[in-house]
């Protein structure tokens, strides 16, 4: 075996990105391969909760075990993607009094921070909390950005000699002698930062082992191995508010249920979640029903939300997995615990294993075992240094000062812009040219969006998930034309984008930012949608454009009153004929 | 005791004022009430008629031409061409800057997204870039603007197809202003030759900036620039330009807030001034008494509800996004006098899933008779003498249209015209 081997994983998840920097880390030659865009499937729809493992502390030990020990690994070498807003499980009136006590016991005894508080302490904290909330427990919940986070993890892994192709679905595994040697990718674009309009290609990449992280698709990659990975994937829907009617995590003391959870997030606040197993992780219902569950039930934590605004609702789909022989009938049952499948003691199957289950909150964890895992399949014996090692941003984080004078950002520009970049606001913001707010919604400058672009290429959905640019009150509707200037004629690794490419990113944006609006329809988020519509239809036109076929004949228009000194175009106006003066 | 008019309008809007001038016209004690800043400062200021049919076709070169084949529900079908044209021809007399009267024919004009777009009138200050003028564009955006960046637009356009030359160049604006700094600033700058400094110096905006233009000039014959170019004496600000720049000047709408949106408000507030009209603004009007007939509103003035009492009430309180038009989770609603707004029951069928689909919230609003009383679900008017105009009415949608000045314009004038009548 070469001494530097070469392990491809599957998957630019949280998981996968996770594998990707530990074993890059751990010196091993590694290729990421995702589908999409980084955090396409599971990780970039998640309500973006920190557990303190509190969810877990009665029905799932371990995990809760995990969590806490893990919330405080990331709070250390993840901190500009970490706000530790804290969190409460609050009871209703007729929220059992039983599970309460049980829920504060297991905090203990999985070593998690509880303290029990009144009804009243907490609507200190909380204002907005419903006037009968009997009382909480306070746990170190948090809130973390996995878009940060998994670019953050992704920068890591290239520094330290990763390849990481997105836009690029695995097509096929390569087997030889029954055994898994790589992986048939099919750039949707050209290879490296992804361009639109060069014509893409299938590559093979071999490799020395492969990682399926693949989260919900695992079974899809498996199929291709013939092997049988019965991944149960479970859809649960978030509804994103416009601003936060809370700056703690609440949970809902009960059981189980559905729409149980609001988690601040940047500006804004999300409801969650529900749990409903689907056949497709593509494809699913997304239903108004869902919505008005999340907005029905958790106003009966925080009433004003029944009145409050909307902006977009999103779903995401857990990878659940559980053994063959369990057979749980609910998904809220399944264990949220991960499991390594090694295809060759299990399948016979060498050369591949698959990492299913989990949750995002540990997923440094899973990344270190499975990491160990490969390096034990190489016998070779190298540490693991993720739980060390800060992400590149958070360094060194007393960086987090008023940015206003020097980079003459208004305050709270300049405060939103060094929480996202963290250590890395030196590097980003110093620019000696003019630097204005591109995304007004999210206080997101110049500076920042060509150092996406600088970072992910041409796609624009790739700027967005690291800067938040068009992910505010608008979504979109002010900044998406900015965004697709800041697009036009930039140059990256040798490559310009041109106006059709900046013109294909800038629709492609748009049409994402609708498909999650559509679900925050009414009130003010329609009057929005009306404006978004009226700004990019009548105002630019953008629903006809020319540049997308239909060539204008610009001859048969109104060429002006005095270009020829004669009235442009057919006709003379019936009503009084051409006018004096011009 | 109540505030007494023959005719009340509700809404300061392109359709509310064109519904105070026009009742204000024909003789009649006008007032016209206003809570908001208008939707006129999020619109280009250009003046559509009808850019595209409801199914697609289109640009148009004459609006006029279509309307006897647009849908009996549209409001330009209940009116009828010749109305139509009335309107126009008031709004003409009265917008005395704008320009596009002399044809029937749609003009087409760059748009700060990069594409041209048909429209009826256009401010004289955007004469000058008539996409369908062959002559070569030079377009000039300024780096701390990131609504118009200059380059790119010119890419687009060339990408459209305009049968012209165009270049786009980026230059920082004279003096060191924000990076945020407002349009206004930008326009009173220009308009006075206020003050900036340039390298230590103290020059004139409009100076400094012409010194910066002038070495970008090749052999084009006009040049275009963001439309921040004056304030209340923008044909002012564009003839110093052109004297020293020696080309034609123009301006391409930008985003919100739009200066030419908001010199056409200030012109029709002032054209209505002239006119003997009566107008307060920043009140919500609330609710109201009445019957068969709307017998008094009420505006809500900090927390006392003031009533006002007039013949004729004209409702041009804008569409979804002035919020003439509301909705819930569940329905979709008129709020001041709760007149019948059609719509599903499933908010889900309020949308098409492609972006620029068929989106039936694009259509709602109120649906009237050819008297523009709105009609309740039954089909009878909700009120003798409530006239509806502008985007509040359903039964169009002005964005795949672009008519949405038009209908405001030619709505707002008939329902002037016939409350003042009816109120006399």
């Amino acid at each position: 075996m070469a001494s530097t081997p070469h392990v491809l994983v599957i998957g630019g998840g949280s998981t996968g990105i996770g594998i990707a920097r530990d074993l890059a880390m751990r010196d091993l030659d590694v290729t990421l391969v995702e589908q999409g865009n980084l955090t396409h499937g599971t990780t970039g729809r998640m309500h973006g909760l920190l557990h303190s493992g509190g969810r877990y502390a009665v029905s799932d030990q371990a995990s809760a075990k995990e969590c806490i020990q893990e919330n405080r690994v990331l709070r250390d070498i993840a901190s500009h993607c970490v706000e530790m807003t804290g969190g409460m499980f609050v009871k209703r009136p007729e929220d059992s009094e039983e599970y309460f006590q049980k829920k504060l016991d297991g905090c203990r005894e999985c070593d998690i921070p509880a303290e029990v508080i009144s009804g009243e302490e907490a609507r200190k904290r909380e204002p907005h909390l419903a006037k009968d909330i009997d009382k909480a427990i306070a746990v170190p919940d948090g809130a973390i950005d996995p878009f940060r986070l998994v670019v953050a993890n992704a920068a890591s892994a290239e520094q330290h000699g990763a390849r990481i192709e997105t836009h690029s679905p695995v097509t096929d595994l390569l087997i030889e002698d029954g055994e898994v040697v790589g992986v048939e990718v099919e750039h949707k674009s050209g290879p490296g930062i992804r361009v639109h309009g060069t014509e893409g290609g299938t590559e093979e990449i071999r490799a020395d082992y492969v990682v399926n992280a693949s989260g919900a698709w695992a079974g899809q990659i498996g199929d291709m191995a013939g092997v049988d990975i019965e991944v149960r994937p479970s859809k649960g829907v978030m509804t994103i508010m416009n601003i936060r009617q809370v700056d703690t995590v609440i949970n809902r003391c009960r059981p189980k249920g559905d729409a149980d959870i609001v988690v601040p997030h940047e500006t804004t606040a999300i409801l969650g979640t529900t749990d409903e197993e689907v056949e497709d992780p593509e494809d699913y219902p997304e239903e108004q029903w869902e919505v008005d569950l999340m907005i029905d039930t958790l106003k009966e934590l925080v009433p004003m939300l029944d009145e409050a605004r909307t902006i977009r609702s999103f779903w995401g789909v857990r990878p659940l997995y559980e053994p063959p022989d369990v057979g749980s009938e609910d998904p809220t049952d399944i264990t949220r615990d991960f499991f390594l499948l090694d295809h060759e003691e299990r399948d016979d199957l060498p050369g591949m294993t698959s990492i299913v289950g989990g949750k995002f909150t540990t997923y440094r964890l899973m990344a270190e075992k499975i990491s160990d895992h490969v390096c034990e399949q190489f016998g070779i014996e190298r540490e693991c240094r993720t739980d060390e090692e800060p992400l590149p941003g958070s360094e060194d984080f007393s960086v987090l000062r008023d940015y206003m004078e020097e980079f003459g950002l208004r305050s709270p520009v300049g405060r939103r812009s060094v929480e996202r970049l963290g250590s890395r606001a030196d590097e980003v913001l110093k620019t000696d040219d003019p630097n204005p707010v591109i995304c007004e919604c999210e206080g997101v400058t110049r500076a920042e969006v060509q150092d996406a672009i600088e970072q992910s290429g041409s796609d624009l959905n790739a700027v967005r998930i690291r800067t938040r640019a068009s992910m505010g009150n608008c979504q979109g509707g002010m900044c998406v034309h900015r965004l697709a200037s800041e697009l036009h004629d930039t140059r990256v690794d040798g490559q310009t984008f041109d106006e059709a490419v900046a013109r294909e990113a800038w629709d492609e944006l748009l049409q994402e930012r609708w498909k999650g609006q559509r679900h925050a329809l009414w009130g003010q988020q329609l009057s929005q949608a009306m404006l978004n519509y009226a700004l990019h239809a009548t105002t630019q036109n953008r629903d006809n454009d020319p540049a997308d076929g239909n060539p204008i004949d610009f001859a048969a228009f109104d060429a002006g009153s005095d270009a020829s000194g004669e009235p442009g175009g057919a006709d003379v106006a019936a009503d009084g004929g051409e006018r004096d003066g011009y | 005791m109540a505030i007494e008019s023959d005719v009340l309008v509700i809404g300061g809007g392109l359709a509310g004022l064109s519904s105070a001038i026009s009742a204000a016209r024909e003789g009649a004690d006008v007032r016209l009430v206003t809570y908001k800043q208008s939707t006129l400062r999020q619109a280009s200021g250009l003046i559509d008629v009808l850019g595209y049919t409801p199914d697609g076709e289109g640009p148009l070169t004459d609006p006029y031409d279509a309307i006897p084949e647009l849908p009996d529900e549209h409001p330009y079908r209940l009116l009828g061409e010749d109305t139509v044209r009335e309107a126009m021809s008031m709004f003409d007399e009265v917008a005395d800057t704008y320009r596009g009267g002399h044809t029937d024919v749609n003009a087409l004009l760059p748009t700060y997204g990069g594409t041209v777009k048909p429209t009826a009138r256009y401010p004289e200050g955007a004469a000058a870039g008539l996409a369908s003028d062959d002559r070569d564009l030079l377009l000039v955006g300024f780096e701390a603007m990131p609504d118009f960046d200059a380059p790119h637009v010119a890419a687009h356009l060339e990408a459209a197809g305009v049968p012209f030359d165009v270049r786009g160049e980026t230059i920082q604006f004279p003096g060191d202003l924000m990076d945020d700094a407002k349009v206004t600033r930008y326009a009173k700058l220009l308009e006075n030759n206020g003050p900036v400094e340039v390298r230590g110096r103290e020059r004139g905006a409009r100076d400094a900036l012409v010194e910066r233009l002038n070495p970008l000039i090749e052999d084009e014959g006009r040049i275009g620039l963001p439309a921040v170019l004056g304030d209340a004496d923008a044909a002012g600000v564009r003839a110093a330009l052109e004297a020293e720049l020696g080309i034609e000047v123009f301006e391409v709408p930008a985003t919100p807030p739009s200066m030419p949106g908001v010199r056409l408000e200030d012109r029709l507030f002032e054209a209505f001034d002239e006119a003997g009209g009566n107008f307060e603004s920043g009140n919500p009007v609330v609710s109201f008494d009445g019957q068969d007939r709307v017998e008094t509103v009420y505006v809500d003035k900090q927390n006392a509800r003031i009533p006002y009492s007039a013949e004729q009430f004209v409702l041009a309180t804008g569409g979804l996004v002035g919020k003439g038009v509301e909705s819930d989770r569940e329905h979709v609603y008129e709020p001041i006098f709760d007149c019948h707004v059609e719509h599903s029951e499933d908010r889900y069928d309020w949308f098409d899933e492609a972006v620029f689909g068929e989106h039936p919230f694009a259509g709602f609003g109120v649906d009237p008779d050819a008297e523009l009383r709105p009609l309740d679900s039954a089909g009878s008017p909700e009120f003798e003498n409530l006239r509806a105009a502008g985007s509040v009415l359903g039964g169009y949608d002005f964005a795949a249209e672009k008519s949405g000045s038009g209908v405001s314009i030619a709505t707002g004038y008939h329902a002037g015209r016939l409350a003042a009548q009816e109120a006399q």
